[in-house]
């Protein structure tokens, strides 16, 4: 496509074991957009941002088949290094998952594990990644409490500002909002629109109305199949394939 | 629309009263025995802590802590027994725990899957099952004779290590085990390397429970006599070890000793209580800390 494609997978197959997961996905992820990937449960939406910063990795008898390439650079070849393709593309997950560690610890963790010993950046950094977060305002008094001691809303956003820290180019969203209550989760989205300008975000969600709102570009997948993708506007309003209007109207799901 | 009216007895006919009233006496017995098992469980308990208290009591003196046995051990003290214990104790918990805990890293997140890893696994818990005396016997051949260690307290420590490995492991792999998988993955994807994943979150996360596995095996090696009878033990010394190699006297070996081989029964039964007593203070002084240790982790990590 063109030069702002930062993300681009070619015919990529997932398999669990012999149970093939994605079927043949092509598509172009756009640089500093936000891009949506719906469907029911099941239907691999998941499965595939795990792809991206290879967390998938981590499960025994896992198998890709294509190629993702990240600008341009495949990042399955066997060359490269899965610690840095991680700090380059950050994950925020379904369940917020702060360390058992204070607030300060668990913002600091991605910066010393790089070797980062420089205490007054450090403190800059955190700081820094929690106003980016939003959060600042509300735990500034307790920075050095455990992070557990806040409430979910607030234990998403500091994941948030964790995976900032380590200034990631890409942030996957794994249905960041699922187990949030509906003032948590504007918050989350509200952080997501201020997010895009300087990072690529992908998001995965089931909430057709929160694609919708944040996201520039639609993918909906089906049964490891990507269906359709394009313009969420253009997706919402007139979609070409009618298993997608057929979801989007809630005929299933 | 029909409402249900209730009726003035209830919807329960006599017939179910009798049911109910015949579950909660099934209720009531059972409740009854459970507490009666509870209640002899805790009779011997509390009858051995009370048997070897008073009779012990009498022995315990300040002298009797810290001097040496005199006289064919009927006077004295048991000084060089506590000193022998702990650090046999000690010197086990220090070979076993690091090794232990590598071994229970290695089995939970670095070894594949195959016959062999399960194998290993199976070896480690029937390991558990081996009598102490022939733990004792192995390390009389290989710690005292092979490598030529002598009757030594690193003889002794090996030895018991070795015996405290299997639950080091079992407690350690089990708590690596229960450390969610989110916080794993959370520290992956922040690029941070397997293993420092391991140190800087799976290990502070699952010390509690690694911290309970030593303390029950600090119990049973610091009590334990078979072990060391042949590696470690020896009836007297005139005073206390100067080096890992010096053979030691030790409080449970001492209590046999002065049971089965000595020759003025009348003082030396004191002498035995007296040391019973002490030897359970110790065990338990140790547990203590290691609660204390694990409760202060449990503070900042959570069980």
């Amino acid at each position: 496509m063109d030069r702002d494609v930062k993300i681009s997978a070619l015919n990529v197959n997932f398999y669990y074991g012999k149970t093939l997961a994605l079927k043949n996905i092509s598509l172009d992820i756009l640089q500093k957009k936000v891009t949506a990937l719906i469907g029911p449960s099941g239907c691999g939406k998941s499965t595939f941002i795990r792809l991206l910063n290879r967390m998938n990795d981590l499960i025994p008898g896992a198998r890709v088949e294509g190629q993702i390439l990240l600008d341009g650079f495949d990042i399955y070849h066997p060359k490269t290094d899965v610690v840095s393709l991680r700090r380059r593309v950050g994950m925020v997950f379904q369940k917020p998952n702060p360390f058992p560690k204070s607030i300060f610890d668990n913002l600091a963790y991605g910066l010393t594990i790089s070797g980062m010993r420089d205490k007054q950046f450090i403190e800059h950094k955190v700081i820094d990644s929690l106003k980016k977060a939003a959060l600042y305002n509300e735990v500034k008094d307790r920075i050095h409490d455990n992070a557990l001691m806040l409430s979910g809303g607030q234990q998403q956003r500091l994941c948030i500002a964790r995976c900032l820290v380590v200034e990631p180019e890409v942030i996957l969203f794994d249905e960041p909002a699922a187990s949030l209550d509906p003032i948590s989760t504007r918050k989350i989205e509200e952080l997501i629109l201020e997010l895009k300008d300087e990072y690529t975000i992908i998001i995965v969600t089931h909430n057709m109305q929160q694609a919708a709102r944040v996201s520039d570009y639609t993918a909906f997948m089906y049964l490891g199949e990507l269906i359709e993708y394009g313009d969420t506007e253009r997706i919402f309003t007139v979609p070409k394939e009618k298993l997608t209007e057929e979801y989007l109207s809630g005929k299933f799901g | 629309m029909t409402r249900q009216i209730p009726s003035k007895t209830g919807p329960y006919t006599e017939g179910h009263r009798q049911a109910v009233r015949a579950s909660d006496l099934t209720q009531a017995l059972g409740f009854l025995f459970l507490g009666a098992c509870i209640a002899f469980a805790l009779f011997f308990l509390g009858s051995i802590l009370y048997f070897v208290i008073v009779r012990g009591a009498p022995a315990i003196s300040w002298e009797f802590l810290t001097s040496v046995p005199r006289r064919a051990m009927t006077q004295g003290g048991v000084a060089p027994a506590i000193v022998g214990t702990f650090y046999l104790t000690l010197g086990a918990i220090a070979f076993a725990l690091p090794l232990g805990l590598a071994c229970a890293i290695y089995l939970t997140e670095y070894s594949p899957k195959t016959i062999l890893v399960n194998i290993i696994r199976l070896s480690i818990a029937n390991l558990a099952g081996i009598p102490s005396i022939v733990f004792g016997l192995f390390g009389f051949a290989v710690f005292v004779k092979v490598f030529g260690f002598g009757v030594s307290i690193l003889s002794g420590s090996l030895t018991l290590g070795i015996m405290a490995l299997p639950g080091i492991i079992a407690a350690s792999q089990e708590a690596i085990l229960a450390v969610p998988q989110s916080y794993k993955e959370a520290s992956l994807a922040l690029g941070a390397t397997h293993w420092q994943t391991i140190v800087r979150v799976v290990l502070p996360s699952s010390l509690p429970g690694i911290l309970t596995g030593v303390i029950l095996n600090v119990g049973r090696v610091a009590g334990e006599t078979a072990a060391i009878l042949f590696t470690a033990a020896t009836f007297y010394t005139r005073g206390y070890p100067n080096s890992i190699f010096s053979e030691v006297m030790a409080l449970p070996y001492h209590i046999y000793a002065l049971m089965t081989e000595g020759t003025h029964p009348e003082s030396q039964t004191l002498i035995a209580y007296g040391s019973s007593l002490i030897l359970l203070s110790l065990v338990l002084a140790v547990s203590a800390l290691a609660i204390i240790l694990r409760q202060r982790q449990r503070r900042v990590y959570g069980p």
